[in-house]
Protein backbone atom coordinates (compact mmCIF):
# COMPACT_ATOMS: atom_id res chain seq x y z
CA UNK A 1 0.00 0.00 0.00
CA UNK A 2 1.48 3.27 -1.06
CA UNK A 3 0.78 6.90 1.16
CA UNK A 4 0.30 9.67 -0.05
CA UNK A 5 2.04 13.19 0.93
CA UNK A 6 0.58 16.36 -0.65
CA UNK A 7 2.41 19.80 -0.32
CA UNK A 8 0.18 22.39 -0.58
CA UNK A 9 2.92 24.97 -1.22
CA UNK A 10 4.96 22.70 -4.09
CA UNK A 11 2.89 24.69 -7.18
CA UNK A 12 1.83 21.15 -8.17
CA UNK A 13 -1.52 20.19 -8.93
CA UNK A 14 -2.83 17.72 -6.15
CA UNK A 15 -4.01 15.20 -8.59
CA UNK A 16 -0.41 15.27 -10.41
CA UNK A 17 1.01 14.68 -6.81
CA UNK A 18 -1.00 11.39 -6.48
CA UNK A 19 -0.10 10.27 -9.98
CA UNK A 20 3.97 11.64 -9.49
CA UNK A 21 3.72 9.52 -6.13
CA UNK A 22 2.31 6.35 -7.40
CA UNK A 23 4.62 6.59 -10.62
CA UNK A 24 7.74 6.84 -7.62
CA UNK A 25 6.17 3.68 -5.82
CA UNK A 26 5.73 1.82 -9.10
CA UNK A 27 9.42 2.51 -10.19
CA UNK A 28 10.85 1.75 -7.11
CA UNK A 29 9.10 -1.95 -6.35
CA UNK A 30 7.01 -0.41 -3.44
CA UNK A 31 3.61 -1.30 -5.53
CA UNK A 32 3.57 -4.40 -7.72
CA UNK A 33 0.82 -5.53 -10.34
CA UNK A 34 -2.09 -7.06 -8.21
CA UNK A 35 -1.17 -4.53 -5.43
CA UNK A 36 -4.60 -2.23 -4.25
CA UNK A 37 -4.06 1.16 -4.18
CA UNK A 38 -6.31 3.10 -1.42
CA UNK A 39 -9.05 4.15 -1.77
CA UNK A 40 -10.50 7.68 -2.19
CA UNK A 41 -11.77 7.26 1.70
CA UNK A 42 -8.93 6.79 3.10
CA UNK A 43 -6.38 8.59 1.13
CA UNK A 44 -8.68 11.68 2.21
CA UNK A 45 -9.09 10.94 5.59
CA UNK A 46 -5.62 10.71 5.76
CA UNK A 47 -4.59 14.31 3.77
CA UNK A 48 -8.42 16.77 4.01
CA UNK A 49 -8.10 16.44 0.16
CA UNK A 50 -11.18 16.59 -2.12
CA UNK A 51 -12.16 13.29 -2.88
CA UNK A 52 -12.43 14.31 -6.51
CA UNK A 53 -9.06 15.21 -7.05
CA UNK A 54 -8.11 11.49 -5.73
CA UNK A 55 -10.56 10.54 -8.58
CA UNK A 56 -9.08 12.36 -11.12
CA UNK A 57 -5.72 10.97 -10.10
CA UNK A 58 -6.52 7.81 -10.26
CA UNK A 59 -8.62 8.09 -13.83
CA UNK A 60 -5.50 9.47 -15.07
CA UNK A 61 -3.60 6.45 -13.81
CA UNK A 62 -5.73 4.16 -15.49
CA UNK A 63 -5.70 6.31 -18.68
CA UNK A 64 -2.18 5.81 -18.56
CA UNK A 65 -2.55 1.45 -18.20
CA UNK A 66 -1.05 1.73 -15.14
CA UNK A 67 -4.21 0.66 -13.25
CA UNK A 68 -7.59 -0.22 -13.43
CA UNK A 69 -10.57 0.31 -11.23
CA UNK A 70 -12.45 -3.25 -10.41
CA UNK A 71 -16.06 -2.16 -9.61
CA UNK A 72 -16.78 -2.80 -5.69
CA UNK A 73 -13.82 -3.71 -5.10
CA UNK A 74 -11.12 -0.92 -5.31
CA UNK A 75 -7.99 0.69 -7.76
CA UNK A 76 -5.66 -2.07 -8.73
CA UNK A 77 -2.07 -1.90 -10.12
CA UNK A 78 -1.67 -3.42 -13.49
CA UNK A 79 1.73 -2.56 -14.72
CA UNK A 80 5.36 -1.69 -13.35
CA UNK A 81 7.05 1.13 -14.55
CA UNK A 82 10.71 0.73 -16.07
CA UNK A 83 13.03 -0.81 -14.52
CA UNK A 84 12.53 -0.71 -11.31
CA UNK A 85 16.73 -0.43 -10.04
CA UNK A 86 16.66 -1.96 -6.98
CA UNK A 87 19.04 -1.41 -4.41
CA UNK A 88 21.71 -3.81 -5.08
CA UNK A 89 21.12 -3.97 -9.03
CA UNK A 90 24.53 -2.36 -11.05
CA UNK A 91 22.84 0.42 -12.29
CA UNK A 92 21.82 1.86 -9.18
CA UNK A 93 25.44 0.83 -8.04
CA UNK A 94 26.95 2.75 -10.91
CA UNK A 95 25.11 5.86 -9.92
CA UNK A 96 25.70 5.58 -6.37
CA UNK A 97 29.27 5.41 -7.05
CA UNK A 98 29.24 8.34 -9.52
CA UNK A 99 27.50 10.69 -7.07
CA UNK A 100 29.72 9.62 -4.37
CA UNK A 101 32.74 10.87 -7.02
CA UNK A 102 30.95 13.82 -7.64
CA UNK A 103 30.57 15.16 -3.93
CA UNK A 104 34.55 14.18 -3.47
CA UNK A 105 35.60 16.77 -6.42
CA UNK A 106 33.45 19.19 -4.32
CA UNK A 107 29.98 19.20 -6.59
CA UNK A 108 27.49 20.38 -4.39
CA UNK A 109 23.46 18.68 -4.44
CA UNK A 110 22.53 21.27 -6.77
CA UNK A 111 25.28 21.44 -9.15
CA UNK A 112 24.35 17.49 -9.25
CA UNK A 113 21.11 18.18 -10.01
CA UNK A 114 21.73 20.79 -12.71
CA UNK A 115 24.38 18.11 -13.99
CA UNK A 116 21.84 15.08 -13.98
CA UNK A 117 19.24 17.09 -15.45
CA UNK A 118 21.47 17.86 -18.43
CA UNK A 119 22.57 14.68 -19.24
CA UNK A 120 18.73 13.68 -19.00
CA UNK A 121 17.79 15.85 -21.31
CA UNK A 122 20.37 14.75 -23.72
CA UNK A 123 19.48 11.13 -23.73
CA UNK A 124 15.67 11.53 -23.28
CA UNK A 125 14.84 14.13 -25.07
CA UNK A 126 11.68 13.96 -26.90
CA UNK A 127 10.35 11.27 -24.98
CA UNK A 128 7.10 11.76 -23.64
CA UNK A 129 7.40 12.64 -19.81
CA UNK A 130 4.63 10.86 -19.14
CA UNK B 1 -21.53 13.13 -12.46
CA UNK B 2 -24.97 14.54 -10.95
CA UNK B 3 -26.67 18.00 -12.04
CA UNK B 4 -28.88 17.30 -9.31
CA UNK B 5 -28.93 21.10 -7.15
CA UNK B 6 -28.35 20.56 -3.34
CA UNK B 7 -28.42 24.32 -2.59
CA UNK B 8 -29.95 27.18 -4.74
CA UNK B 9 -31.64 30.74 -4.89
CA UNK B 10 -33.48 32.80 -7.01
CA UNK B 11 -33.01 36.78 -6.37
CA UNK B 12 -32.38 35.72 -2.64
CA UNK B 13 -32.22 38.44 -0.07
CA UNK B 14 -32.51 39.01 3.65
CA UNK B 15 -33.01 42.45 5.12
CA UNK B 16 -32.93 42.58 8.90
CA UNK B 17 -35.06 44.98 10.87
CA UNK B 18 -34.74 47.02 13.85
CA UNK B 19 -31.35 48.98 14.42
CA UNK B 20 -29.03 46.98 12.38
CA UNK B 21 -31.43 47.03 10.20
CA UNK B 22 -30.68 46.73 6.20
CA UNK B 23 -29.77 44.41 3.38
CA UNK B 24 -27.64 41.74 4.56
CA UNK B 25 -27.77 39.50 1.30
CA UNK B 26 -29.35 40.89 -1.97
CA UNK B 27 -30.09 39.66 -5.69
CA UNK B 28 -28.58 36.09 -4.92
CA UNK B 29 -28.41 33.74 -8.04
CA UNK B 30 -26.75 30.36 -7.77
CA UNK B 31 -27.19 26.31 -8.18
CA UNK B 32 -24.60 24.34 -5.85
CA UNK B 33 -24.60 21.14 -7.42
CA UNK B 34 -24.86 18.03 -5.02
CA UNK B 35 -21.74 16.30 -3.93
CA UNK B 36 -19.51 19.56 -4.09
CA UNK B 37 -17.57 20.80 -1.31
CA UNK B 38 -17.98 24.66 -1.37
CA UNK B 39 -16.06 27.03 0.37
CA UNK B 40 -18.00 30.35 1.47
CA UNK B 41 -15.99 32.90 1.65
CA UNK B 42 -15.96 36.95 1.97
CA UNK B 43 -14.57 39.53 4.41
CA UNK B 44 -16.91 39.74 7.92
CA UNK B 45 -20.32 40.90 7.40
CA UNK B 46 -20.85 39.61 3.46
CA UNK B 47 -22.95 37.81 4.18
CA UNK B 48 -22.15 34.06 4.50
CA UNK B 49 -23.34 33.67 7.92
CA UNK B 50 -26.83 34.86 6.63
CA UNK B 51 -27.33 32.71 3.38
CA UNK B 52 -26.11 29.66 5.95
CA UNK B 53 -28.67 30.34 8.06
CA UNK B 54 -31.13 31.03 5.12
CA UNK B 55 -30.12 27.47 4.08
CA UNK B 56 -30.95 26.09 7.09
CA UNK B 57 -33.91 27.19 7.45
CA UNK B 58 -33.48 29.28 10.48
CA UNK B 59 -34.31 32.27 8.54
CA UNK B 60 -36.99 33.36 6.59
CA UNK B 61 -35.45 34.92 3.26
CA UNK B 62 -37.21 38.89 3.17
CA UNK B 63 -37.06 38.32 -0.78
CA UNK B 64 -36.32 35.95 -3.71
CA UNK B 65 -36.68 31.71 -3.36
CA UNK B 66 -34.14 29.29 -1.42
CA UNK B 67 -33.97 25.69 -2.48
CA UNK B 68 -33.03 23.63 0.03
CA UNK B 69 -33.05 19.98 1.44
CA UNK B 70 -35.60 19.61 4.18
CA UNK B 71 -34.90 19.69 7.77
CA UNK B 72 -34.05 16.27 8.43
CA UNK B 73 -31.82 16.22 5.13
CA UNK B 74 -29.58 18.68 6.14
CA UNK B 75 -27.29 19.53 9.59
CA UNK B 76 -25.99 22.84 10.15
CA UNK B 77 -22.96 23.58 12.71
CA UNK B 78 -23.74 27.88 13.28
CA UNK B 79 -20.62 29.61 14.47
CA UNK B 80 -21.22 29.62 18.07
CA UNK B 81 -21.80 26.09 18.41
CA UNK B 82 -24.72 25.98 20.93
CA UNK B 83 -25.01 22.73 22.37
CA UNK B 84 -26.70 22.14 25.85
CA UNK B 85 -24.00 22.92 28.44
CA UNK B 86 -25.88 21.22 30.93
CA UNK B 87 -25.40 17.64 28.90
CA UNK B 88 -22.55 15.32 29.09
CA UNK B 89 -20.83 14.61 25.57
CA UNK B 90 -22.27 11.20 25.56
CA UNK B 91 -25.85 12.76 26.93
CA UNK B 92 -25.52 15.10 23.71
CA UNK B 93 -24.61 12.53 21.30
CA UNK B 94 -27.72 10.54 22.42
CA UNK B 95 -30.05 13.09 21.76
CA UNK B 96 -28.26 13.51 18.27
CA UNK B 97 -29.39 9.87 17.84
CA UNK B 98 -32.93 10.10 19.79
CA UNK B 99 -34.03 13.25 17.35
CA UNK B 100 -32.68 11.16 13.96
CA UNK B 101 -34.48 7.80 14.81
CA UNK B 102 -33.75 5.41 11.79
CA UNK B 103 -30.74 7.41 10.30
CA UNK B 104 -28.40 8.02 13.45
CA UNK B 105 -24.93 6.63 13.06
CA UNK B 106 -23.30 6.24 16.34
CA UNK B 107 -19.80 5.34 14.57
CA UNK B 108 -19.41 8.06 12.76
CA UNK B 109 -20.22 10.43 15.65
CA UNK B 110 -17.68 8.54 17.86
CA UNK B 111 -15.33 8.76 15.05
CA UNK B 112 -15.37 12.64 15.31
CA UNK B 113 -15.44 12.58 19.11
CA UNK B 114 -12.32 10.39 19.50
CA UNK B 115 -9.19 12.35 19.70
CA UNK B 116 -10.42 14.89 21.00
CA UNK B 117 -8.92 14.36 24.30
CA UNK B 118 -12.09 14.60 26.80
CA UNK B 119 -14.02 11.57 28.35
CA UNK B 120 -17.58 11.03 27.09
CA UNK B 121 -19.08 12.04 30.55
CA UNK B 122 -17.78 15.55 30.14
CA UNK B 123 -19.88 18.17 30.46
CA UNK B 124 -20.68 20.27 27.54
CA UNK B 125 -20.33 23.26 29.59
CA UNK B 126 -16.39 22.87 30.43
CA UNK B 127 -15.05 21.46 26.67
CA UNK B 128 -12.98 23.91 25.76
CA UNK B 129 -14.18 26.10 22.20
CA UNK B 130 -12.19 23.52 20.11
CA UNK B 131 -13.99 20.30 22.02
CA UNK B 132 -16.88 21.98 21.51
CA UNK B 133 -16.32 22.33 17.37
CA UNK B 134 -16.17 18.45 17.58
CA UNK B 135 -18.41 17.75 19.73
CA UNK B 136 -20.92 19.68 17.06
CA UNK B 137 -19.22 18.52 13.88
CA UNK B 138 -19.87 14.71 15.46
CA UNK B 139 -23.99 15.68 15.89
CA UNK B 140 -23.75 17.20 12.32
CA UNK B 141 -21.64 13.79 10.59
CA UNK B 142 -23.92 11.37 13.12
CA UNK B 143 -27.39 12.69 11.41
CA UNK B 144 -25.84 11.39 8.08
CA UNK B 145 -27.28 14.55 6.32
CA UNK B 146 -27.45 14.81 2.33
CA UNK B 147 -26.16 18.76 2.94
CA UNK B 148 -23.98 20.06 5.37
CA UNK B 149 -24.04 23.97 6.79
CA UNK B 150 -20.64 24.76 8.43
CA UNK B 151 -20.48 27.88 9.86
CA UNK B 152 -16.34 29.10 10.65
CA UNK B 153 -16.34 24.91 11.34
CA UNK B 154 -12.56 25.32 11.50
CA UNK B 155 -11.96 28.68 13.20
CA UNK B 156 -11.45 27.04 16.94
CA UNK B 157 -9.55 24.06 16.20
CA UNK B 158 -5.57 23.65 16.26
CA UNK B 159 -3.87 22.47 13.03
CA UNK B 160 -4.20 18.58 14.10
CA UNK B 161 -7.57 18.98 14.83
CA UNK B 162 -8.28 20.89 11.98
CA UNK B 163 -6.37 18.22 9.54
CA UNK B 164 -8.23 15.31 11.47
CA UNK B 165 -11.56 16.60 10.83
CA UNK B 166 -11.13 18.14 7.68
CA UNK B 167 -10.11 14.55 6.50
CA UNK B 168 -13.41 12.71 8.30
CA UNK B 169 -15.56 15.33 6.50
CA UNK B 170 -13.40 14.53 2.83
CA UNK B 171 -13.77 10.78 3.95
CA UNK B 172 -17.80 11.23 5.00
CA UNK B 173 -18.31 12.77 1.24
CA UNK B 174 -15.88 10.14 -0.49
CA UNK B 175 -18.61 7.56 0.83
CA UNK B 176 -21.93 9.36 0.57
CA UNK B 177 -21.56 11.78 -1.53
CA UNK B 178 -22.58 14.74 0.79
CA UNK B 179 -22.79 17.99 -0.34
CA UNK B 180 -21.25 20.42 2.30
CA UNK B 181 -20.52 24.40 2.33
CA UNK B 182 -18.47 25.47 4.60
CA UNK B 183 -17.95 29.67 5.62
CA UNK B 184 -14.41 30.64 6.45
CA UNK B 185 -12.70 34.00 5.69
CA UNK B 186 -9.14 32.22 5.76
CA UNK B 187 -9.05 30.53 2.18
CA UNK B 188 -6.52 28.46 2.73
CA UNK B 189 -8.22 26.49 5.66
CA UNK B 190 -10.25 25.13 2.69
CA UNK B 191 -7.97 25.11 -0.36
CA UNK B 192 -7.26 21.43 -1.21
CA UNK B 193 -10.80 20.48 0.04
CA UNK B 194 -13.21 22.46 -1.71
CA UNK B 195 -13.98 21.84 -5.37
CA UNK B 196 -16.46 24.70 -5.53
CA UNK B 197 -16.10 28.38 -4.58
CA UNK B 198 -18.68 30.60 -3.66
CA UNK B 199 -17.49 34.42 -2.79
CA UNK B 200 -19.53 37.03 -1.01
CA UNK B 201 -19.04 40.22 -0.69
CA UNK B 202 -21.32 43.16 0.73
CA UNK B 203 -24.06 40.83 0.37
CA UNK B 204 -23.86 39.83 -3.17
CA UNK B 205 -22.32 36.84 -4.98
CA UNK B 206 -19.37 38.21 -6.41
CA UNK B 207 -18.14 34.47 -7.79
CA UNK B 208 -19.55 31.17 -8.28
CA UNK B 209 -18.38 28.35 -9.68
CA UNK B 210 -16.15 25.19 -9.99
CA UNK B 211 -12.70 25.69 -8.66
CA UNK B 212 -11.24 24.18 -12.24
CA UNK B 213 -13.67 26.35 -13.70
CA UNK B 214 -13.27 29.83 -12.11
CA UNK B 215 -9.66 29.39 -12.18
CA UNK B 216 -9.25 28.57 -15.69
CA UNK B 217 -11.59 31.59 -16.68
CA UNK B 218 -9.00 33.84 -15.82
CA UNK B 219 -5.44 34.89 -16.15
CA UNK B 220 -2.61 36.42 -14.81
CA UNK B 221 -0.80 38.79 -17.16
CA UNK B 222 2.86 40.02 -16.24
CA UNK B 223 4.64 42.31 -18.96
CA UNK B 224 4.31 45.97 -20.82
CA UNK B 225 1.70 47.83 -20.16
CA UNK B 226 -0.51 47.80 -23.05
CA UNK B 227 -4.53 47.41 -23.71
CA UNK B 228 -5.80 44.47 -22.01
CA UNK B 229 -9.21 44.47 -24.59
CA UNK B 230 -11.53 42.29 -24.87
CA UNK B 231 -10.27 40.74 -21.32
CA UNK B 232 -11.93 41.99 -18.94
CA UNK B 233 -9.75 43.34 -15.88
CA UNK B 234 -9.98 42.58 -12.30
CA UNK B 235 -7.44 43.80 -10.93
CA UNK B 236 -4.49 45.37 -12.23
CA UNK B 237 -1.33 47.31 -10.64
CA UNK B 238 1.65 49.10 -12.75
CA UNK B 239 4.81 49.43 -11.46
CA UNK B 240 6.96 51.75 -14.00
CA UNK B 241 6.66 50.50 -16.77
CA UNK B 242 5.56 46.78 -15.64
CA UNK B 243 1.73 45.60 -15.66
CA UNK B 244 0.31 43.16 -13.56
CA UNK B 245 -3.38 42.09 -13.76
CA UNK B 246 -5.55 39.42 -13.23
CA UNK B 247 -8.04 39.07 -16.32
CA UNK B 248 -11.52 37.32 -16.92
CA UNK B 249 -10.28 35.62 -20.20
CA UNK B 250 -12.19 36.39 -23.35
CA UNK B 251 -10.93 34.23 -25.66
CA UNK B 252 -7.07 33.13 -25.62
CA UNK B 253 -4.81 35.67 -24.29
CA UNK B 254 -2.49 37.12 -26.89
CA UNK B 255 -0.37 39.91 -26.10
CA UNK B 256 3.79 40.72 -24.92
CA UNK B 257 2.81 39.23 -21.39
CA UNK B 258 3.64 36.21 -19.69
CA UNK B 259 0.62 34.33 -18.61
CA UNK B 260 -0.20 32.49 -16.55
CA UNK B 261 -3.36 30.64 -14.42
CA UNK B 262 -4.01 32.33 -10.52
CA UNK B 263 -3.71 30.42 -7.69
CA UNK B 264 -7.10 30.13 -5.67
CA UNK B 265 -6.13 32.88 -3.25
CA UNK B 266 -4.45 35.09 -5.78
CA UNK B 267 -7.61 35.45 -7.75
CA UNK B 268 -9.91 36.35 -4.25
CA UNK B 269 -7.42 38.55 -3.25
CA UNK B 270 -7.94 40.19 -6.74
CA UNK B 271 -11.45 40.26 -6.17
CA UNK B 272 -11.35 41.37 -2.78
CA UNK B 273 -9.75 44.13 -3.67
CA UNK B 274 -12.29 45.28 -6.66
CA UNK B 275 -15.64 45.02 -5.31
CA UNK B 276 -16.89 47.16 -7.91
CA UNK B 277 -15.16 44.80 -10.45
CA UNK B 278 -17.17 42.91 -13.04
CA UNK B 279 -19.18 40.39 -11.27
CA UNK B 280 -19.07 36.87 -12.13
Amino acid sequence: MVEYRIDRRSGVATYLQIVQQTKQALRMGLLEPGDRLPTAREVVEATAINPNTVLKAYRELEREGLVEARRGLGTFVRATLGTAAPAGSPLRGELDAWARRARAEGMDREDVAALFTAVLAQHFEGDDEK
Amino acid sequence: MSTTTALGAELLGKKYGGRRGGWALRACDFALPAGRICALVGPNGAGKSTLLALAAGLLRPTEGTLTAPAREDLAYVAQAKPLHPRLTVADTLRMGRELNPGRWDDAAALRVVEGGGFSSDTLVHHLSGGQRTRVALALALGKRAELLLLDEPMADLDPLARHQLMGLLMADAAERGTTVVMSSHILTELEGACDHLMLLAGGRVRLDGAVDDLLAAHALLRGPVADLAPHRVVDARTTGRQLTALVRREGPVEGPWETSEPSLEELLLAHLRNPEGAPA
